[in-house]
């Protein structure tokens, strides 16, 4: 039996790895994207260009100006002579934000008052205005306690663990790592039934002397074996390559993994086999993967979403081994809450499987 | 009646339209994809990406309970940002931070009240430990947590009769989006991530399936030529897209309450442009690969993970490093979302849609090209 299984595995792998393009495929673009997507994604804002309207002829409004000048968040610092100016280089996206310093602005610092100062964002780059913000809020706050010294009563002294520097990579590389070898993982499995069914070589599998479980274990194991080689790549690549630190244990993450590509080659097994078609096929491994990615933590914590929708994401594989992936590379996390976190990828790939084991049945009686 | 052979290419054009049309209908995927499938992503996208940070779970160690270590702990536990809870050690909150059942902590330490009582001793300190494996989080917990040490500081220092006015003040006003709902920035992208995956996957498929069901030489036997075969795929897709784009702004406006500020017209020009070169990289892709497996891949690869990481949806184009900065010129989403943007939060400022419809135009021009060149008309 087990070389029945073996010989149809290897059929399974030679006909994805027999057309070079599927080869390649499989290969360079995921790890271009890995490249690239690391060094796109960042929180930082940078180069972007801001606008002054600076109607102070005082020494304050100069300082603002020079010290706004002087950062190294701004690529272009454009000067306008009038408020009126605003509203085109905000609206045609010349710049992120603009800042209004009025006439008023140095006289009443120095007599004493609070000087009011505007600033005007671009609120559809809401994210980047707000991080802007922060920063133009700090620039302003240091000119604030030049021009009138107040001694400070607290200061909180932060810390950031498991990643002193927040560096982005750190938290990007290991959800890449997750995030590509499931979507690699799920291609693979959806198409595997679709494909012999679409060209008709299905019914030639049925009358071998495979019986059914023996066909599903060769369909499943192809998106099994490179799920796991790519993700052993990845990780190889995340440490030597990015410098991400692998601080907790391998063996616990490997066992992670086993359970999440099950999870997930269940769904696509499942989604496999209710397909007539490749086309529908991979528009059902969509409708998965793009929830699954977006609802995962990865784009946007899960905490914000609203309490329906987190109950939601329990059942996203995803979601689970994200916390684990991050866990066992920067966070060393004790071996209790990794198993914890283990074991609602055990419960799905506990439902998953017979479901898509029940469901190849039915459409192959 | 006339038939197609009277009419010439355009007839011939026509008639391959209609026999596509009719495999769309005929198979119902179809319509789940046009019309199911976009709603219900843009429904969990609408209501799953939010970068508002509602309460960000946040420990508190006292060990101290002064009055003052009390009062700002109170300030902590109310303030709005902070869904925070009291854990009796510190090594408790270390070991729920660990965990991830916090996102950071918060410790006034054993000599905070007496130092904020002695002058010589300013700043009395806390100590904010955050997660730093989420890096956004994190710095949204700095932020936040200094933030409430400010106010209740400023506070406390008025209360005792030695604050002066701050010298300076700066009031921002966030355009177009005055209240800062990242949902309405999110949804416009979520359609642009959407339409991608109408425009490019769906169409890299269905011409994918044909050369692999070998089913495009039948095709070739025809005075078809190449660039009439191409049109006609794309224009069924194109009506299909674009009744899915109606679909996708009428759910951003009155489900997800995303303000309109433009016009139709405006958003029809941004559609017709963007699906240019959103059809135009399918049908390079399925000609490239000319299997439905390779396709899916290369579709995933070079259409759907760019437009959500590339496309300044997620992440800000102009703090990326020159390199990928160039590689986003040549992401059609990246056009698509800056326009939808524009047009649903600030209006018609043609200043921008224009360049952006142009380029999309262009990208288009030399995709379809591409796809041209490199689908044979006659089989080797």
């Amino acid at each position: 039996m087990w070389a029945r299984i073996l010989s149809l595995i290897v059929k399974e792998l030679l006909a994805l790895m027999r057309d070079p393009r599927g080869r390649m495929v499989l290969i360079a673009p995921p790890l271009i994207q890995l490249f690239v997507f690391t060094f796109a994604a960042t929180l930082e804002v940078r180069n972007v260009d801001i606008a002054v309207v600076n109607l102070d002829q005082g020494r304050w409004g100069r300082e603002l100006v020079a010290r706004i000048e002087a950062a190294p968040t701004f690529d272009e610092v454009i000067m306008l002579s009038s408020v009126g100016e605003i509203t085109e280089v905000i609206d045609r996206r010349r710049a992120l934000a603009a800042i209004h310093i009025p006439q008023d602005f140095s006289r009443n610092i120095e007599a004493g008052r609070t000087a009011d100062a505007q600033i005007v964002l671009d609120g559809r780059r809401a994210n980047a205005a707000q991080i802007l913000f922060g920063y133009v809020n700090r620039i302003v706050a240091g000119v604030g306690a030049t021009a009138r010294p107040a001694p400070a009563l607290a200061e909180g002294v932060v810390r950031h663990w498991f990643n002193p520097n927040l560096v982005y990579r750190w938290f990007m590389v290991p959800a890449l790592v997750a995030i590509i070898t499931m979507l690699t993982a799920i291609v693979v499995t959806t198409l595997s039934v679709a494909r012999e069914r679409e060209l008709g070589t299905f019914d030639q599998l049925l009358v071998s002397p495979l019986n059914q479980s023996e066909i599903m274990l060769g369909k499943v194991a192809p998106g099994f074996l490179i799920g796991a080689a790519q993700g052993t790549l990845f990780i190889a690549l995340a440490v030597f390559a990015f410098g991400v630190p692998l601080l907790g244990s391998l063996p616990l993450l490997y066992l992670a993994m086993v359970f999440f590509l099950a999870a997930v080659l269940g769904v696509g097994l499942f989604i496999s086999s209710i397909s007539a078609t490749q086309q529908q096929a991979i528009i059902g491994a969509f409708a998965f993967i793009a929830p699954a990615i977006m609802l995962s933590g990865f784009g946007a914590p899960v905490e914000n979403m609203p309490e329906w929708l987190q109950a939601f994401t329990m059942i996203n594989p995803l979601r689970h081994f994200l916390v684990i992936v991050h866990g066992v590379f920067l966070k060393d996390m004790p071996a209790l809450e990794i198993l914890r976190n283990i074991a609602p990828l055990v419960v799905i790939a506990g439902v998953t499987l017979p479901a898509a084991a029940w469901m190849f049945r039915a459409r192959t009686q | 009646m006339t038939g197609p052979r009277q009419l010439g290419w355009l007839g011939r054009i026509a008639a391959l339209a209609r026999k596509e049309a009719k495999q769309i209908r005929r198979d119902p995927s179809s319509a789940v994809i046009v019309l199911f499938l976009p709603l219900f992503l843009l429904f969990l996208f609408g209501y799953g990406i939010s970068l508002d940070a509602a309460s960000v779970r946040l420990g508190l160690v006292l060990e101290e309970r002064g009055p003052e270590a009390r009062g700002l702990a109170e300030a902590y536990l109310n303030a709005p940002d902070f869904d925070a809870r009291l854990y009796s050690s510190r090594r408790e909150a270390e070991r729920a931070l660990q965990a991830n059942e916090l996102r950071g902590f918060i410790v006034i330490p054993p000599d905070f009240s007496e130092r904020l009582n002695a002058r010589a001793s300013w700043p009395a300190q806390i100590h904010v430990v955050t997660d730093g494996s989420q890096p956004n989080t994190a710095e949204i917990v700095a932020n936040y947590s200094q933030g409430v040490l400010s106010v209740w500081s400023v506070q406390l220092a008025r209360d005792r009769g030695f604050a002066a006015a701050p010298a300076i003040s700066i009031e921002p006003r966030f355009w177009f989006n005055e209240d800062l709902r990242t949902r309405y920035n999110l949804v416009p992208g979520s359609i642009a991530l959407v339409m991608t995956i109408i425009g490019t996957l769906l169409t890299a498929l269905v011409v994918a399936r044909e050369w692999e069901r070998g089913t495009l030489e039948a095709v070739f036997a025809t005075p078809v030529s190449a660039i009439e075969l191409l049109a006609s795929k794309l224009f069924p897709y194109f009506l299909l897209a674009l009744a899915t784009m109606a679909a996708c702004v009428l759910a951003a406006i009155f489900l997800f309450g995303v303000p309109f500020r433009g016009s139709f017209l405006a958003i029809l020009a941004l559609t017709a442009a963007f699906l240019t070169p959103a059809l135009g990289q399918g049908l390079l892709i399925s000609s490239a690969a000319k299997n439905q497996f390779v396709a899916s891949q290369l579709a995933l690869f070079s259409g759907f993970l760019p437009a959500m990481l590339l496309s300044g949806f997620m992440f800000e184009i102009d703090s990326m490093p020159a390199p990928i900065r160039a590689i986003t010129t040549l992401i059609p989403a990246r056009y698509f979302v800056t326009g939808l943007q524009t047009v649903f939060l600030a209006g018609d400022v043609w200043e921008v849609l224009a360049p952006a419809i142009l380029k999309m135009l262009a990208l288009g021009a030399v995709l379809s090209f591409l796809a041209w060149r490199v689908t044979p008309k006659r089989i080797a």
